[in-house]
């Protein structure tokens, strides 16, 4: 069963306009939060144990206690480059309930002491982009962003940036970049961006999902926000679910919530006649579960963790037994070749070789030793990066290949598919 | 010789006053100024953007070149983006562009004759629960059938 603690109102359209929002309490978590001092609302975000929703996972409320404490400018950003494979929960926030992420931005403004906000948005998002902008002017119009809001004194501004396309944006130094005009390029850390970033001041970046669990958070608070999920991985979080299932969509349940019973109960299951092979539990990065770990994996950052993979995005994306690893993996490998941004040689050379290999083999020209070859130069690009696409580059094709090692050796074998009995004929990108 | 419109150029102007730093608006002056200029960047795209924003062509060629967006070769009157990432690729979308260029008798990122269609393929666009999905242009089509998908290129006017 869902816990509809943010998707409450998402299926009525009313919701996404201001006078829809206020209608079902909208802005009035922004009102209580004004009486407060902007570090109570940061002491109720971490003790809420709220983490980043956007993949690492990040305690939010520590994250902001990195800002320097004294009154130098500093900015608020939100992560809205929404580009992980198999995650569509922000496009969703953004188009059903624009304004609860603005509530949510003005309200963690207030609490690290930001006057102005933007809304990094992906540049394919057309839509997504149109409603935010038209939400923006209706909250300007009514005193909720600009001067003095509420008559409260604060002064706080808010505007959308549209990207252009680039997966690596997505991680916050290389979102500082692109909003900066330049190559998408991730910064080495630290100074961390708390310190030095947009425009080398103190900056904030966090995920849609977070900053909008920001207004359940200080509406009813910590202690509250709490009962939902477990100690380490606390409240709810939205679980976007897709490949081979019956009902894909986004889902908002408890974190904790039992892997098969998102699959089975709210995705309605396999299609007719298919069985469960495996499952990419958050984002393309994620290691793959096989169908035997998805069984008794629950939705959380620790369980996930410990069978070796990540709850990331919450991109849970379903493979069913007519699929080939080989050729997912081969789909993977070619999306990280594309968006490595370039300026790491481990991550720049790994992810065309690794994806140069993978190819070889779906075309029938696989050595039985490229199997090894494509584990040593995967482990190679681990932790040797500025940034965590190698290793997410890394991860898929560890996994993959560990875990679904008899598919890659018939395929080398045979010249052919185990699993659809054919080769791939030529390169599907 | 490309020229923005008056409306174009008024656009990027405003741009560049609009973020904390004038370099922001290099992404949004480029996307401008391709919707004017049939859905691509010349290199007199870039030397006039550089003349109107007083930033060397230098600068703005290393964001073109980086954003995926942002078009080096000319395209059809309708661009169809097919996402081949893994959540459409599980539900057959790589077969859906295949059909698609089958059709339109072209290969991938060629125009048709007639000018109005290019097919690409492309990463995730964040449509994984309605794959298979295609955008065109600025607009997103979802849940689509090789069928349904060449109804609506075929309605595109």
């Amino acid at each position: 069963m869902e816990t509809k603690l943010l998707t409450e109102f998402y299926h009525l359209d009313e919701f996404r306009t201001l006078a829809g929002y206020k209608k079902h309490g909208g802005y009035e978590t922004l009102k209580k939060a004004l009486k407060m001092q902007p570090q109570q609302i940061t002491d109720e975000v971490k003790a809420s144990g709220l983490r980043g929703r956007g993949g690492a996972g990040f305690p939010t409320g520590m994250k902001w206690g990195f800002l320097p404490k004294n009154n130098e400018p500093r900015y608020l950003l939100c992560n809205a480059d929404e580009g992980e494979p198999g995650t569509f929960k922000d496009r969703l926030m953004m188009e059903r309930a624009p304004h609860q992420l603005i509530e949510g931005m003005i309200i963690s403004g207030y609490a690290i002491g930001s006057k102005k906000g933007y809304i990094y948005i992906r540049g394919e998002y057309f839509y997504p982009i149109s409603v935010v902008q038209e939400a923006l002017k209706e909250a300007y119009a009514a005193g909720l962003l600009g001067k003095n809001i509420m008559g409260s004194g604060l002064d706080f501004d808010l505007d959308v940036y549209s990207g252009a396309g680039a997966y690596i944006c997505g991680e916050e130094t290389g979102m500082i970049s692109s909003l900066e005009g330049l190559k998408g390029q991730p910064k080495l850390k630290p100074p961390f961006p708390a310190v030095q970033g947009y425009l080398r001041k103190p900056t904030i970046v966090n995920n849609v999902e977070t900053l909008a669990a920001v207004v359940p958070i200080i509406k009813d608070g910590a202690a509250a926000y709490k009962k939902f999920g477990t100690e380490k991985s606390a409240g709810t979080k939205l679980f976007s679910l897709s490949g081979n299932v019956v009902r894909p969509g986004n889902y908002e349940v408890n974190l904790a919530y039992p892997l098969k019973d998102l699959i089975y109960g709210l995705g309605g299951g396999m299609r007719p006649g298919r069985k469960l092979k495996a499952v990419i539990p958050g984002g393309s990065s994620a290691p793959v579960l096989t169908a035997e770990e998805a069984e008794r994996a629950t939705m959380d950052y620790e369980c996930l963790a410990g069978m070796g993979s990540m709850l990331g995005s919450g991109a849970v994306i379903v493979i069913d037994d007519s699929q080939c690893m080989v050729d997912m993996l081969g789909v993977l490998t070619h999306f990280y070749h594309h968006e490595s941004c370039g300026q790491c040689t481990p991550c720049r050379e790994g992810t065309g070789w690794l994806n140069k290999v993978v190819h070889s083999i779906l075309e029938g020209r696989g050595r039985l030793q490229d199997i090894e070859l494509l584990l040593k130069v995967a482990d190679n690009m681990k932790g040797r990066t500025i940034c965590a696409l190698s290793d997410a580059a890394a991860l898929p094709v560890l996994s993959f290949v560990t875990k679904f090692r008899d598919e890659f050796e018939f395929y080398v074998r045979e010249g052919r598919s185990k699993v659809r009995g054919v080769r791939h004929a030529e390169m599907h990108h | 010789m490309f020229q923005l419109s008056t409306e174009g150029l008024q656009k990027v102007k405003s741009e560049l006053t609009r973020y904390e730093d004038k370099m922001s608006a290099i992404i949004p002056a480029l996307a401008i100024a391709q919707k004017e200029n049939k859905g691509w960047v010349t290199d007199e795209v870039v030397q006039h953007l550089s003349q109107v924003m007083d930033i060397p062509t230098s600068r703005i060629n290393e964001v073109f070149k980086f954003y995926t967006m942002f078009n080096q070769k000319p395209v059809g009157k309708f661009h169809v983006q097919v996402c081949t990432n893994i959540s459409c690729a599980l539900n057959n979308s790589r077969e859906l562009a295949d059909h698609l260029c089958k059709e339109l008798k072209i290969g991938f990122d060629q125009i048709t004759e007639d000018g109005k269609y290019t097919i690409s393929r492309v990463e995730c666009l964040g449509s994984c629960g309605t794959a298979p999905m295609m955008q065109v242009n600025e607009t997103y089509h979802e849940n689509l059938t090789p069928e349904s998908a060449m109804n609506i290129l075929r309605g595109l006017r």
